[in-house]
């Protein structure tokens, strides 16, 4: 797992290519490549421009204004935010455990909100790549082509996506800015009304994410070649699992295994993550790359998100996703998949497993009636995980007897896959890049294996005339030889420089 | 049901003028309450589930923050187009309409673009004071075109 073309070893005089901002990601990323002049990749890196003020922006803030705050800090997954700021928070107010009612409501808060990123990730962000090939041509390649291809796709997509949303509204209490969970619990019960609107397509969300399995089964299926090889490199995996071993998407205890399987860790408080991860500062990036100190910083580093989770449990706790997750493992042959193309794949089992989850809850009377709120002695510290769509996301807060925030620390899903990202985009560069001439199809293999990591970089705004793409191709002598342009609303520019 | 006017408006609230796009619903919203013909909605981002927003509306008013617009804001005649612009977790209104076309089978409702000119996107910020300037403008176009005889009656 050493980290090959992170630095190449004579960078001076070799081309540089741009590829800025990687596109159908959320945020802000750039990814630049070092050629020589036989078009060898000699260093690639990642570079994820995160924002870095998340942490200043809570500090000194009220406590229990923190979980709707947190919120708006990202508009792609603030369900998450909310949840894990509130948990952290719950030990702050005493409330160990929180009632029945409130846990119920937020876990079914918490599943709709995984099931519908997921939705949205897949059917709308990747399924262009998977299922019109990743050169084919850039404009059918979005949704707009899906949409006129496989209609049916496209509208279950939507449907499902839908649905998680309307799950969240009727937990969060609002379809944006939800204000459902607080430090101790919950404020609202889900009402009959909506318990009685979601029961009635359920049924057919769930036999729709069994559809998405299917699909991704048969991708897999249709070119092992391509879908266990492409961005494939090992490494170690971490998520919350349950006390049992079960896949556990809201609590848990964190494990962490060896890239063949292994345990390194297991059964770790979330209050003690400092203890188990450490985050390194590299000189050429914002994004830090978190590792696990047992094994250091070459060694350490590990992946989170939909293929660490189902890798890292026992066993799924819900029937059907759990009879997928078999599946899945016996095409790994009992060996650790390290696919990059197996996110996608895990990510659907997932799915499933949300849905199967959420159909239990709506149907417990403790999400409409029931105790919502607890509290204990009160602390000065807390710390909330949770397994968000991309991965373990950790909040950590420490609050004044003035219930001022004073000091708050976020790792988020993405830091967490930054050395992960890093080593897809250098696989794909070395194996489809390397000695070949540069063209749109050959870049959009770099985005496809930093796609599957589903980042969510948070800091993008999204008015009109923002997102463009660029891709500069550099000479040894620093002159621009060619440049490749795509336009926020998906125009394709390409540019062929005078003297290139 | 469904109300046969939509006004959909988009942004982050706490990304300084991105917030345009909220804040013009937001007020509208207060302003015309007792009108029982406008459902009036916001998020973060135009994103593809919104097409099921559009089903059965006679007509939608778009609002977002623009960094390319004259200032202090525009108005469009949106088109479907398959732009191919989902370059992140959102789309455009046009691929949206296309989308749209797609998934039904028929064209959207007439959609119309409010485009507020926005330059300060920072996180943490609150909007400048020309935006809120722009954004005064864009109401008052808005309260003109909701109350437009086409808009008002059904074609």
């Amino acid at each position: 797992m050493t980290a090959s073309l992170e630095t190449a070893a004579q960078p001076q005089g070799l081309r540089r290519v741009a590829i800025d901002p990687v596109s159908r990601v959320e945020g802000h990323g750039k990814v630049t490549i070092l050629l020589d002049a036989q078009n060898r990749v000699q260093q690639v890196r990642l570079h994820i421009v995160e924002f870095r003020g998340f942490e200043k922006f809570i500090e000194g803030r009220p406590y229990w204004e923190v979980p709707v705050m947190v919120q708006r800090l990202c508009g792609i997954c603030p369900v998450s935010h909310h949840l894990a700021s509130s948990k952290a928070l719950d030990h702050v107010v005493g409330a160990m455990p929180v009632t029945p009612s409130a846990l119920k409501i937020r876990r079914l808060m918490h599943y709709g909100q995984v099931m519908q990123s997921h939705a949205l990730h897949y059917f709308h962000l990747s399924s262009p790549d998977l299922l019109f090939g990743f050169d084919s041509d850039v404009n059918r390649r979005n949704i707009v082509g899906v949409a006129a291809a496989h209609p049916d796709i496209a509208k279950k997509g939507v449907l499902l996506r839908k649905f998680g949303q309307e799950v969240i509204r009727a937990t969060a209490g609002k379809r944006v800015h939800g204000t459902g969970s607080v430090p101790g619990g919950m404020n609202k019960h889900v009402s009959a009304a909506d318990r009685e609107m979601l029961l009635r397509d359920v049924q057919q969300m769930t036999d729709w994410a069994a559809d998405a399995v299917d699909i991704a089964k048969t991708l897999h299926a249709l070119n092992p070649v391509l879908y266990d090889h492409f961005g494939s490199f090992r490494s170690n995996m971490l998520s919350l699992v349950r006390a049992d071993g079960a896949l556990d998407l809201y609590d848990g205890v964190i494990r962490a295994r060896d890239a063949d399987g292994n345990m390194l860790f297991d059964g770790a408080s979330d209050q003690g993550y400092l203890d188990l991860i450490e985050e390194e500062v590299k000189p050429w990036t914002y994004m830090k790359f978190p590792f696990l100190k047992s094994l250091g910083r070459e060694h350490g580093w590990y992946r989170v998100g939909p293929l660490a989770r189902l890798q890292n449990c026992d066993f799924i706790p819900s029937p059907r996703a759990e009879a997928q997750r078999r599946e899945f493992a016996d095409w790994g042959k009992g060996r650790t998949q390290h696919a990059t193309l197996a996110y996608h794949w895990a990510r659907m089992i997932e799915v499933l497993h949300c849905m199967e989850v959420i159909a239990a809850l709506l149907d417990d009377p403790d999400i409409l009636a029931g105790e919502l709120m607890a509290s204990g002695p009160r602390r000065h510290s807390g710390v909330g995980v949770i397994e968000a769509p991309r991965g373990t996301l950790i909040h950590h807060y420490e609050v004044g007897d003035d219930d001022l925030v004073t000091r708050c620390n976020l790792i988020v899903s993405t830091t967490h896959n930054n050395q992960a990202m890093n080593e897809a985009v250098r696989s794909v560069a070395r194996e489809y890049l390397d000695g070949h001439e540069l063209t749109e199809g050959l870049l959009n293999h770099i985005e496809v294996a930093i796609r599957a990591y589903d980042p969510c970089l948070s800091c993008a705004t999204h008015a009109l005339g923002k997102m463009p793409l660029e891709v500069a191709l550099v000479g040894a002598d620093g002159r621009l030889l060619d440049r490749v342009e795509k336009s926020s609303e998906g125009g394709f520019v390409h540019r062929l420089e005078a003297g290139a | 049901m469904t109300l046969p006017l939509l006004v959909f408006g988009w942004g982050n609230r706490s990304r300084g003028d991105d917030a345009l796009g909220p804040l013009c619903v937001e007020r509208l919203r207060a302003e015309l309450a007792p009108r029982e013909d406008i459902e009036f909605l916001d998020d973060y981002q135009l994103m593809v589930e919104h097409v099921l927003d559009l089903h059965g509306r006679r007509r939608v008013l778009f609002v977002d923050a623009s960094l390319g617009c004259a200032p202090p804001f525009e108005t469009l005649a949106l088109r479907a187009a398959a732009d191919g612009s989902i370059s992140s977790h959102s789309l455009s209104p046009q691929a949206l309409l296309q989308v749209y076309r797609e998934l039904h089978d028929e064209d959207a409702p007439p959609c119309t673009l409010l485009a507020i000119r926005g330059m300060r996107f920072e996180l943490g910020e609150s909007p400048s004071a020309s935006a809120l300037a722009h954004l005064d403008a864009a109401l008052h176009w808005a309260r003109g075109w909701l109350s437009m005889p086409q808009v008002l009656r059904r074609a």
